[in-house]
């Protein structure tokens, strides 16, 4: 009741301020005269009865005072008064306002926005129980990560004693029939105890049980919140429901819950249970149970470190059980990698984000830099001002309060452009990242990075707000009303000119890191794909259904029919008017093909059975080297002779070639790919080197065989189009003409060549645009620092340089003396971040293709960018200077 | 002015405002004079820290005011006690009782 009154009572006295003064004068008033009355009566005059009644009550004013002062509105009322002057005074100077504002919103913008961004990936826990205690394993291969197999899963699973559950998982990209258009789904193979590793349950229905592994179990799947949502309308009954997969009738037996996130692969819609057959890891290594394409997870007992569970895992894999039979390509014998699950996710892109949040320190660091040499620069000016002030009987914590406000107003609203920069930073940054960057999704504006951004403006604030009364204070007061004078030199000048050599030379550091960048871009794309990607249109087609089935009766029945669809499907696109040329391939290169789908063994005839290569498989129609401009060199290219009946030929890549046969000629020479128990395959030409997964990586041996000869027909192949005229306007036609074959069949990931090129090294090109940014922020915050610094010592050289003009200094001379000086600072701050640059190269040289840290061109061109950028800096206030009328200024004393 | 004037023992203030007041509604002036009167000059009132007091109090609920004209028809702010302030008078007589009984105690101990 009370807080209320007090409330109410307050907000009248703010909006009625007037009236209430009116009355405490009046009562006051009232007061004094009771008491000069009382006096009276004792017999005083007027005149001394007043008096007396003052000596005894005092001063009516100061009584008045006391009273107006209380309550908590006057707090309120002071501030506003110190907000009205200080707002006054930033708009008095609205370059000011407006520099520092912006200079705030960019280095809190920036680094919110980042923070955000980086913080799910790397720093924040994984959204699973105890996510610390998940592990993926993997094999070695060539010392780095690779898919494990079935046989080996098992082993693990029986033989280790850390783990509470171990499951694998695949992708599965069933096509769902039934709608409108057929439809390819993002899902997951996953053995029954995938959920229970990530220690998530279905929020409807249940999990998977073991039994339903078994490759004879029934068809059940476990949908995702969205897809129950967008398929279903979050039917509640939808437990029991049969949806068609593939052309097969699967069991909807769960839904997980709406926030499950599977970072393992976050597009994924739908999971079902792998169905490996454990009878055949001992009996027969020829099969999918021996194919490395799983990945693994597990998670560990409570009891157990992780140190533990690594050194019982490399136990395992170096000590063989003769009941756990294992073939030569999963011996395990380079142990196996072990790392944390939200390590093993971020791995690949790890450093080069660590690189950007160093990058954006560095951008809120010279944001702060730029924002105190402005406060520095301004407390300077009004030294004077606060000397008066001082003078007339300010009290020092009033004076402090009137700048904290002051500084206030300045960082508040640089701290609120600042969220909004972040939350549109925030936004481009996901807009802009590449595919392979993890927890996408969890990517937001996150209440730590604002509640950072905002601690940051407000110490910001205070900071500088502080320091230039504390500096005011230490002064006398004579100095200070001397120095509104203008004849005695700034004392900040030093401390400034230290912050602005800080500022280039943090500047210099981006900007040579973001030289790197970009000419490592620069080469990147110098690089030949081995094809030409003009005019050419791609997409994946996918052929799904049971008529594709091979059955026990028809065991090639299947592969027939497939090779069928795709070959109808191919002469249908290139009758499509405007098509040039088409083709098909298993494999696609510098698309997101997994390359583990696309590695073989190969192993030529004078091979013993511990040699061969890892090559790319690519299965191709006849025309496909034509199609994508890949160079035959030797022999000749695969044509339509090149049939099921007719003998098995093969293509080897340039690459390939010289590794095997040096100069001698492979035309020939016969090889397997894949399984042994298959005829040889013969050498028939060599084409020239393809990038298959990246421009940046030489990994090009690969066998290219006509898809009617190989061991088994794919089920999803890409169609290459090459076009005349736009490769996208023929979308609509393709499609039409491939539905035109068979209604029922996904046609997926429709892209040109050369966007799929851009797609391939978006994290380069990612953590470029994000140094570029950086870089020209820094670069144009150093020059409004060195502007601000020579502007401000042009101003208190003033009479100074009039006595030089008057002396007979023509105006080159005064230029060249600003100018000498902005530059001597600009060079000293190259000196410094010259060295820092250094360490900086060091540390993004892993990120640079074909780039050496030391690139001349980067180092150079950059540093000659900042050396402009500052002469422009320079020449603006030095030009000023020059235009001194030495006798207006002398008189201007 | 007499030597002997002692400014009014910090938090006590209230008390005697609320008890002077618990006789008759008077205006700022008539409370001082009260108060030294019953005090026999021993406390003296400042009149800023008495009409702040006043403020308080009647934001506080304990007190009303109302602008009326005194016997020598001056217009005058008079204050009331409210039946919160009553309440709170006895609260605070109470707790000075029992302190400045506990006081007295502890100085004939220590004689």
């Amino acid at each position: 009741m009370s807080i209320w009154r007090h409330a109410t009572r307050g907000l009248r006295g703010l909006l009625r301020r007037t009236a209430q003064n009116q009355e405490i004068t009046d009562e006051v008033r009232q007061y004094f005269e009771e008491a000069t009355t009382e006096w009276k009566a004792r017999g005083l005059t007027e005149e001394e009865a007043r008096r007396a009644a003052r000596l005894e009550c005092g001063n009516p004013v100061v009584v008045a005072e006391q009273m107006q002062s209380y309550g908590w509105e006057n707090g309120v009322r002071t501030l506003l008064s110190d907000l009205r002057f200080a707002a006054r005074q930033l708009r008095r100077n609205p370059g000011f306002a407006i520099v520092s504002a912006i200079t705030l919103a960019l280095g809190i913008g920036a680094s919110t926005a980042i923070f955000s961004a980086v913080n799910p990936i790397l720093f924040k826990p994984l959204p699973y129980p105890q996510p610390d205690r998940i592990l993926m394993i993997w094999n070695t291969w060539q010392g780095a990560r690779s898919e494990v197999a079935f046989g080996t899963y098992r082993e693990l699973q029986q033989r280790s004693r850390s783990f509470e559950a171990m499951a694998i998982f695949e992708p599965w990209q069933p096509a769902l029939t039934g709608g409108a258009e057929p439809e390819r789904l993002d899902g997951q193979s996953v053995s029954a105890d995938f959920f229970h590793v990530l220690g998530v349950a279905p929020a409807l229905g249940r999990d998977f049980r073991a039994s339903e592994e078994d490759p004879n179990g029934p068809n059940v799947v476990i949908l995702s919140n969205r897809l129950w949502q967008n398929l279903f309308r979050g039917d509640p009954a939808i437990l029991g429901r049969q949806v068609k997969l593939d052309g097969d009738n699967y069991t909807v037996i769960g839904v997980m819950p709406r926030g499950f996130e599977d970072v393992l692969l976050p597009s994924a819609e739908l999971w079902t249970p792998t169905r490996y057959d454990q009878r055949q890891i001992t009996r027969d290594f020829n099969t999918w149970e021996w194919g490395s394409h799983l990945r693994m997870v597990g998670r560990l007992r409570p009891e157990v470190t992780r140190a533990q569970a690594i050194s019982e895992l490399s136990k395992i894999a170096h000590t063989p059980w003769p009941q756990f039979p294992r073939p030569r390509w999963v011996s395990l014998e380079h142990g196996l990698i072990v790392d944390s699950l939200q390590e093993d996710i971020a791995h690949t892109v790890r450093p080069a984000l660590l690189a950007v949040l160093g990058a954006v320190i560095l951008v809120l660091l010279i944001a702060c830099v730029n924002v105190v040499n402005l406060l520095l620069a301004r407390s300077g000016q009004r030294g004077g001002e606060f000397a008066v002030r001082g003078a007339l009987g300010a009290s020092r914590r009033r004076m402090v309060r009137q700048l904290v406000t002051e500084s206030m107003l300045l960082s508040l609203p640089g701290g609120a452009l600042g969220i909004a920069a972040a939350l549109g930073g925030v936004r481009t940054i996901v807009a802009l990242s590449p595919a392979d960057l993890p927890r996408l999704d969890a990517i937001r504006l996150d209440p730590a990075a604002f509640l950072f951004a905002f601690a940051t403006t407000t110490i910001i604030g205070l900071a500088t707000g502080v320091i230039p009364s504390v500096h005011i204070s230490r002064n006398d007061l004579q100095t200070g009303l001397r120095q509104s004078s203008n004849r005695v030199a700034g004392t900040h000048l030093w401390t400034r000119r230290w912050l602005v050599i800080t500022e280039v030379a943090l500047a210099l550091v981006l900007l040579v890191s973001a030289g790197l960048l970009l000419r490592s871009m620069e080469q990147l794309l110098r690089v030949s794909p081995g094809f030409n990607s003009s005019h050419l249109l791609t997409m994946q087609v996918v052929s799904s259904g049971h008529e594709f089935d091979n059955l026990p009766s028809a065991p090639e029945a299947g592969d027939r029919a497939r090779r069928r669809f795709f070959e109808q499907a191919l002469d249908a696109v290139r009758r499509v008017p405007g098509v040039q040329r088409a083709a098909f391939t298993s494999a696609l290169p510098l698309s997101d093909d997994p390359p583990v789908v696309i590695h073989y063994g190969a192993q030529f005839e004078d091979q013993d059975a511990q040699g061969g290569y890892d090559v790319f498989r690519y299965a191709v129609s006849p025309g496909y080297c034509q199609t994508m401009n890949i160079p035959l060199l030797r022999g000749r290219l695969l044509d339509e002779r090149d049939t099921a009946g007719a003998p098995q030929v093969a293509l080897i890549s340039a690459s390939l070639a010289r590794r095997h046969f040096g100069n001698r000629s492979p035309l020939g020479r016969r090889l397997h790919v894949g399984p042994r128990n298959r005829p040889w395959y013969t050498v028939v030409g060599v084409v020239g080197d393809v990038k298959q997964t990246s421009l940046a990586i030489d990994q090009e041996d690969a066998v290219y065989l006509s898809t009617e000869q190989t061991w088994f027909a794919d089920d999803t192949l890409s169609f290459v189009i090459r076009t005349r005229g736009e490769p996208a306007a023929l979308v609509p036609a393709v499609v039409a003409a491939i539905w035109s074959v068979d209604r029922n069949q996904p046609i997926v990931r429709i892209m040109t060549m050369d966007r799929m090129t851009a797609v391939t090294e978006a994290q380069r090109r990612f953590i470029l645009i994000l140094f570029e940014a950086f870089g020209i922020v820094a670069l144009m915050l150093a020059a409004v620092g060195l502007y601000g610094v020579l502007s401000g010592s042009v101003a208190e050289r003033t009479r100074e340089i009039g006595i030089r003009a008057a002396l007979g200094a023509r105006r080159t001379d005064i230029l060249a003396l600003i100018v000498r000086d902005g530059m001597r600072l600009t060079l000293f701050g190259i000196a410094i971040g010259l060295s820092g640059a250094v360490a900086a190269a060091r540390v993004i040289a892993s990120l640079l293709f074909g780039t050496s840290p030391f690139d001349p061109l980067a180092w150079a061109g950059t540093t000659a960018l900042l050396m402009i950028v500052a002469g422009i800096a320079c020449w603006v206030p030095a030009w000023r200077a020059a235009r001194v009328e030495p006798s207006m200024t002398l008189r201007a004393e | 002015m007499n030597a002997q004037n002692t400014d009014v023992i910090q938090g006590t203030l209230d008390m005697l405002i609320l008890k002077t007041l618990s006789l008759q509604p008077l205006h700022g002036f008539g409370i001082a004079r009260r108060v030294e009167q019953i005090t026999q000059g021993v406390f003296k009132v400042n009149p800023g820290s008495l009409l702040t007091a006043l403020q308080r109090l009647e934001r506080s609920g304990w007190l009303e005011s109302e602008w009326r004209h005194t016997e020598n028809s001056r217009r005058a702010k008079f204050y009331s006690l409210t039946r919160a302030g009553r309440k709170q008078l006895e609260l605070e007589t109470a707790d000075w009782t029992r302190r400045a009984s506990a006081i007295a105690r502890l100085l004939r101990e220590g004689a």
